[in-house]
């Protein structure tokens, strides 16, 4: 994609997210960073592990999400560590990604 | 005549200052960096900062002589030199809180131990577990321990663009991903400090035993892995298990030049002549392991240590207290549980007791579908069976280990074992 078609399509998300806004449909969300970004916490006999990158078996799936408020991702480990379903399966972190009009 | 005297004299007075320049280069340019990298929190800003600032160094100390504190002059000039970049090239990047009381008075908490402590949060932001051990690896490789791209491309025989292509996507990530530029708190040091010593590690063993190519060890790499576990030691000495890292790559090194043959072939630790093992690194890696064992703070790369400690002051293999070492493989597996721990021990067994015994536990192992294609389960196996005299059994497994193993002095090895049995 082209820097161009990226602002065009930048500017149609920030458009759609007004318009559901106004709408009513759209009581939150965000953009996220790619996710070469992601680091997955798992939490086995009460020790968290940290590993690089997004969960990508197949036969795991996107339970929910929590919008987190971190100083940074060290911060955010931590947090996620406490999450129940981390003893369970994986929790993903993604940094949101700044629309800028 | 003496034209030509002052002119021999302004020749000696300039290389000797190229020369105080460069060492001041090597000592300063890492921590410079790892300072620089703090504030304003961006790596390839702190890299160009610090060259710029050397650059200064070089026209300003030529004319007016090396400051008394030439790190100090360094930082702050790499400082002002970055808020040049900042003001010329606005881009978003995340200020600490006292940035501004630092462009206030253009100098900030530049004491030693925080300077010290900038040294700790590159190591650990260069090891954060959100990114892949190889970029890791690459990552300290380059900004720890200052080597090129080039040479790490070299020692890991890649391609120098993929190297550069690791780094620039893990800097990525330290930015996007918000990774902090941190000493992680107490409580979470020793979870931390894992990937740390790991990474240590396989730069050492990197050096040590190149997992592919023609030549088994690469000198430099276990050489920059020490200095690495030096810095560590100095900068936590309360972590055990750092000075037991440090033991264990000591205690390797010292039977480095014993390892392979003038021709590069790969000799076993038995048939090593033991005189010419560095006896001030074994007193070295030696004296290192007591306090962890006093304190019994003993995690694995001190057990490991221990382990080569006993075959370091055995006077040959047959000497060696194999009773001490299989009770320090208990130890590790208790710490440590891997198939590979479980494969060592066996040979450990083997050299107590009988090989019988040593073929049984590898045979436990390889029934379980563990080890299957790793070559030195195989090639274990086979120095059994041969000394058993059950050549057909020893032939069989070195094949299959050669089969498995693409390291050229490995390769050499087992085909003169196969060469052997047929004799």
């Amino acid at each position: 994609m082209t820097k161009d078609e990226w602002d065009v399509l930048n500017g149609e998300c920030i458009a759609c997210g007004d318009g559901l806004r106004q709408s009513g449909h759209y009581p939150g969300g965000n953009a996220l960073q790619p996710a070469h970004t992601a680091t997955t916490v798992r939490v086995r006999n009460g020790k968290a592990s940290v590993i690089d990158g997004p969960f990508a078996e197949t036969k795991e799936q996107l339970a929910g999400f929590y919008l987190l408020d971190a100083r940074d991702l060290n911060e955010t480990i931590q947090l996620a560590g406490k999450i129940p379903p981390a003893r369970l399966g994986s929790i993903e972190i993604r940094p949101i990604r700044e629309l800028v009009p | 005549m003496l034209s030509k005297q002052v002119t021999a004299l302004n020749e000696d007075i300039k290389s000797d200052f190229r020369k105080t320049l460069d060492a001041i280069y090597r000592n300063e340019s890492r921590r410079l960096l790892a300072t620089l990298i703090r504030l304003p929190g961006d790596f390839d800003l702190a890299e160009e900062s610090m060259h710029d600032a050397f650059a200064a160094a070089q026209t300003q100390w030529q004319r007016d002589g090396i400051p008394d504190n030439p790190r100090a002059w360094l930082v702050s000039t790499g400082r002002f030199k970055g808020i040049d970049h900042l003001g010329r090239n606005v881009r978003f990047v995340a200020l600490p809180d006292d940035f501004d009381n630092y462009l206030e008075t253009g100098s900030l908490d530049t004491d030693a131990e925080d300077i010290e402590d900038d040294r700790l949060r590159l190591i650990f932001t260069c090891c954060h577990p959100s990114l892949s051990s190889d970029a890791q690896v690459a990552l300290t490789l380059r900004e720890v321990c200052g080597l090129t791209t080039e040479e790490i491309a070299h020692a890991f025989l890649l391609a120098p663009t993929t190297v550069a292509q690791r780094i620039v996507r893990a800097k990525g990530k330290i930015r996007d991903a918000h990774i902090p530029y941190e000493v992680p708190a107490q409580e979470y040091l020793p979870d931390r400090l894992d990937p740390v010593l790991q990474v240590v590690y396989q730069v050492f063993n990197e050096g040590y035993s190149a997992s592919t190519g023609k030549e088994l060890i690469r000198h430099d790499f276990s050489g920059e892995a020490i200095r690495l576990g030096r810095l560590l030691i100095e900068l936590l000495p309360e972590e055990t298990e750092v000075s037991g890292l440090l033991a264990l790559m000591l205690l390797h090194d010292s039977r480095r030049v014993t390892r392979t043959s003038p021709d590069g072939d790969l000799i076993l630790l038995e048939e090593q002549d033991r005189s010419l093992w560095n006896r001030q690194q074994i007193a070295e890696g030696s004296a290192l392991i007591k306090r962890p064992f006093s304190s019994h703070s003993i995690g694995p790369y001190t057990l490991q240590a221990a382990i080569a400690v006993v075959h370091a002051e055995a006077s040959s293999a047959n000497e060696t207290d194999w009773t001490e070492i299989v009770g320090l493989y208990d130890l590790l597996l208790h710490a440590n549980n891997s198939p590979v721990v479980e494969l060592n021990r066996a040979v450990a067994v083997a050299m107590r007791d009988e090989p019988e015994a040593g073929l049984a536990l590898i045979d436990a192992i390889l029934s379980r579908g563990e080890l299957r294609d790793y070559h030195m389960a195989h090639s274990t196996r086979a120095d059994f069976y041969h000394r058993l005299g059950r050549n057909r059994q020893a032939k069989a497994a070195y094949q299959q280990a050669l089969s498995l193993t693409r390291q050229e002095p490995k390769r050499r090895f087992l085909e003169r074992r196969l060469a052997e049995l047929k004799k």
